[in-house]
């Protein structure tokens, strides 16, 4: 019984193994990264998470929206509510209508989202040479490979293309960039952000500590999914030990 | 349904036992486990995070003149604000506890006694009274009547005469200065 | 079945109006089952249980689900942000899905291999194909629900599938949108739909069970039941089976769902759906892509019949000619264990769906598409062509008497006196 069930498991862990090959073949491959938060009981690193935060609104939001993170969410990054009201209070968002019917413009609360840059398509086109930023808190997502994509893209601009690529006016040479020219002017230079824990001011980690900050902004539940999946699977597993047991322990007066 | 599984007739011999306790303790941890896994589905009905965060309103009560009474939303229901008149503040003060199907003195509803503040929904089955505007009915006791099922309440949004059980509720609020009140 | 007394007075008393607990206890406990079924057996109540995990899943998504084009992208987010335990719910629903049709797949397989189809069990068989297009059709309006890239277009390409019926084909497009494109009105349609079909669904494995029942399982040596040596009763034999079943793919089912959710998902539906930009690659999800691949290998026109046409009648005509399999497979011998030629042709045909599946999520060009003419004309070969040819000329291998002397010749261990 046992090596039927062994075929069983062979079988499926083929059949994985093969598909997985065969759609992995799609897009080239950006060189993988270590990262805090893959694995079974990965978490997110809090401090890379407040410094990606940083980068985000140093160098992001002014074209990104983030649309579906509120400033309440980032409690999850490590603040205190005291933290995150200070940040919403330094952002307006548009209210109303008002008792006259007019919009008007406030500070904005925790229960608000991050405000957008641009209220419309058209007007992220008509601001950026045409091109629309994408939104950015499903990007690691919405991408192969998403955090070592966005991390590859990121730190992928080149000062010159290679000689048989003529760029575009107004684009910039990315190796990631699907087509390898990119509207977005390279976002991240050496020292332009600083930090204040010390961590070093390069590329390499503003780009690090920004995929951190946007994997928890794509899958915030990481850290409780883990938790929680750790401990329903080894529950499911030794149900299914006292089910193989009493099995075996009915079946045995069968064959 | 692990518990459907029951020995098979005729079986006599010493692993009974045994199979018996590995039948009650599968089954025990089959059905916790059956139970545990409810819980996520049972608790996606609560309230959700985007709705528990702005469970609370602010009011600008400037504008409101004595007399006046207005209505806002705090958790999809309405809040009536009255500014209560000095008439309508010793109405409220003037009737005697024992005569209160609901007992409860009127300083211990207001913080300011000027402002009344209570959800507007008739504590007897959740119709809205009248009494916001001018030309509702206001009851026998010049506060709210409400027209279901015909329930009297007075300046301080306390029962006085009907089916309601108890008085308008009033809700958490703070005053956040001299002139603006946050509800929740 | 003999007449049972049941010792609870308020059992009784409901019983002798409505025989409820002496049906279940017929079809659930007592129901003779043949002794000898294999693990492969396993996967027709499993595809029954994945059924119920998606139906309730399903409704507490549908509480907090959107159904409208300006708000059905964020309230999935909000799903799996805002509400409670709401990203598990989701998680299990998306990878429950792919699960589903793992099992449904090894349970046609198991059919496929074990002669399951053949007389007289071809109206068992025949449901069953009922069950998977309906349930391919649920797959295919959920998947749009989300309102993703991939929904999107996934939407657009497959109903466009309808503008190559001649004369009426553009009239049905539309008639199927609702509009001129794939829209709001698409949207809530399909979100109805999408409710709906499971509980169809529900009530054909009804008929399936009941088809079943009537004439009985069949079994790896695909001999008929002689007597009751040859059987044991469901209960508890097969139901302690199922559930340690049912353990096995757990651990699978929510290992995916809690560690690699997004594993069977596509990265583009992680972006909101934009009528105006088409995705690189678009592929329908993996269940879909052996019959994706079919309707590709049509490159060319034949007489009057346009390749697209072509391809939307190979497709469909693929999951069809299941219809027709008991017909087709004339051979008397069920199970392909006694079947030597067959088996050869048979593990072939599993091969190629899955040499299929990967043409299909590979994109239309270079020796793809040579292969996936290869590998159709193989899949419709296998039933046209093979099946019918070999039910003449195959020489079977001799079949066992009965169940029970092929158990006890099997020489695990002595049947006890209590089997007897």
């Amino acid at each position: 019984m046992l090596t039927k069930f062994t075929t069983l498991a062979a079988t499926a862990l083929a059949v994985v193994t093969v598909t997985t090959t065969a759609f992995a073949a799609e897009a080239p491959r950006p060189p993988a990264q270590e990262w805090g938060f893959s694995g079974l009981f990965g978490t997110f690193d809090r401090g890379a998470q407040q410094r990606g935060f940083q980068v985000f609104q140093q160098a992001c939001q002014s074209c990104h929206a983030l649309e579906f993170i509120h400033f309440r969410n980032l409690t999850g990054i490590g603040l205190s509510p005291e933290e995150v009201e200070a940040i919403a209070e330094g952002y307006q968002v548009e209210d109303g209508p008002d008792d006259l019917g007019d919009m008007f413009m406030r500070a904005a609360r925790p229960a608000d989202r991050i405000p957008p840059p641009f209220p419309n398509e058209q007007a992220a086109r008509a601001a950026n040479n045409g091109a629309y930023p994408p939104e950015l808190s499903l990007m690691t997502r919405a991408r192969f490979f998403g955090h070592d994509y966005v991390y590859a893209l990121l730190t992928g601009y080149r000062d010159e293309p290679p000689e048989d690529v003529e760029l575009m006016p107004g684009m910039y040479f990315n190796e990631w960039f699907p087509g390898q020219q990119i509207a977005m002017a390279p976002p991240l230079f050496e020292g332009a952000i600083t930090y204040e824990d010390g961590s070093p001011e390069t590329v390499e980690q503003y780009a690090r500590d920004l995929v951190t900050f946007l994997a928890w902004t794509a899958e915030p539940e990481l850290e409780e999914r883990n938790r929680l999946g750790v401990k329903v699977v080894l529950f499911v597993i030794v149900l299914t030990g006292l089910l193989f047991a009493l099995k075996k322990k009915i079946w045995s007066d069968v064959h | 349904m692990a518990d459907s599984v029951s020995s098979p007739s005729g079986q006599q011999d010493e692993g009974e036992t045994r199979r018996d306790f590995l039948l009650v303790t599968t089954a025990t941890v089959g059905v916790v486990g059956v139970a545990l896994a409810a819980w996520p589905f049972i608790h996606s009905m609560n309230p959700a995070a985007d709705t528990l965060a702005v469970a609370t309103t602010g009011v600008d009560l400037a504008p409101i003149d004595p007399g006046q009474r207005i209505t806002v939303m705090w958790r999809g229901k309405p809040v009536f604000i009255s500014h209560r008149t000095e008439a309508e503040i010793e109405a409220a003060r003037a009737a005697a506890l024992g005569d209160l199907m609901h007992p409860e003195p009127d300083d211990a509803r207001v913080v300011e006694p000027q402002w009344l503040v209570v959800v507007g929904v008739c504590t007897h089955l959740g119709c809205i009274p009248l009494g916001q505007r001018s030309g509702d009915p206001r009851g026998e006791y010049q506060g709210w009547f409400c027209p279901c099922h015909g329930s009297h309440y007075d300046t301080s949004g306390r029962i006085r005469r009907g089916p309601a059980p108890t008085n308008l509720e009033v809700p958490p609020y703070e005053f956040v200065d001299d002139t603006t009140i946050q509800i929740g | 079945m003999a007449e049972y007394t049941w010792k609870s007075p308020t059992v009784r008393w409901v019983d002798e109006r409505m025989p409820v607990f002496t049906l279940m206890r017929e079809h659930l406990v007592d129901y003779p089952s043949p002794k000898n079924l294999n693990y492969w057996w396993n996967f027709g109540s499993l595809a029954g249980i994945v059924l119920v995990i998606m139906i309730v899943t399903g409704i507490f998504l549908a509480m907090h689900y959107t159904a409208h084009v300006d708000h059905a992208f964020e309230s999935v987010q909000r799903i799996m942000r805002d509400v409670n335990y709401g990203w598990l719910v989701r998680y299990i629903h998306m990878n429950g899905a792919s699960f589903f049709f793992i099992v449904v797949y090894i349970h046609i397989f198991r059919g496929l291999y074990y002669g399951s189809y053949k007389p007289p069990r071809e109206l068992l068989w025949m449901i069953g194909v009922i069950i998977l297009l309906v349930m391919m059709a649920t797959a295919f309006t959920g998947y749009v629900l989300p309102w993703g890239q991939m929904s999107f277009w996934g939407a657009t390409v497959i109903t466009s599938l309808f503008s190559a019926i001649p004369l009426v084909g553009d009239d049905i497009v539309v008639w199927l949108w609702g509009g001129f494109s794939v829209d709001n009105p698409t949207l809530n349609r399909f979100f109805a739909l999408h409710y709906l079909m499971p509980f169809i669904i529900f009530a054909l494995v009804f008929l399936h069970l009941w088809a079943l029942h009537t004439k009985k399982s069949n079994n790896p040596l695909g001999i008929d039941i002689k007597g009751p040596q040859d059987t044991i009763p469901f209960s508890p034999y097969y139901t302690i089976k199922d559930l340690f079943g049912l353990g096995v793919l757990l651990i699978f089912f929510l290992g995916f769902s809690f560690f690699a959710p997004d594993f069977f998902g596509e990265p583009d539906n992680y972006m909101k759906a934009d009528p105006l930009q088409t995705p690189a690659h678009i592929v329908p999800e993996w269940y879909f892509l052996p019959f994706y691949a079919i309707l590709r290998a049509f490159t060319f026109d034949i007489w009057f019949l346009s390749a697209k046409l072509l391809g939307v009648i190979a497709m469909f005509g693929s999951i069809l000619i299941l219809l027709f399999l008991p017909w087709l497979d004339r051979s008397p011998v069920r199970s392909g264990r006694f079947r030597p030629v067959f088996k050869v042709f048979f593990w072939l045909f599993v091969l190629n769906c899955f040499v299929l599946g990967v043409v299909g999520g590979n994109p239309a060009e270079g020796f793809w598409i040579p292969l996936s003419q290869a590998s159709t004309a193989y899949y419709f070969g296998y039933f046209l062509v093979i099946l019918p040819l070999l039910g003449i000329f195959e020489k079977p291998l001799a079949l066992p008497s009965s169940i029970s002397e092929a158990v006890v010749s099997k020489g695990h261990s002595p049947v006890p006196e209590a089997a007897e």
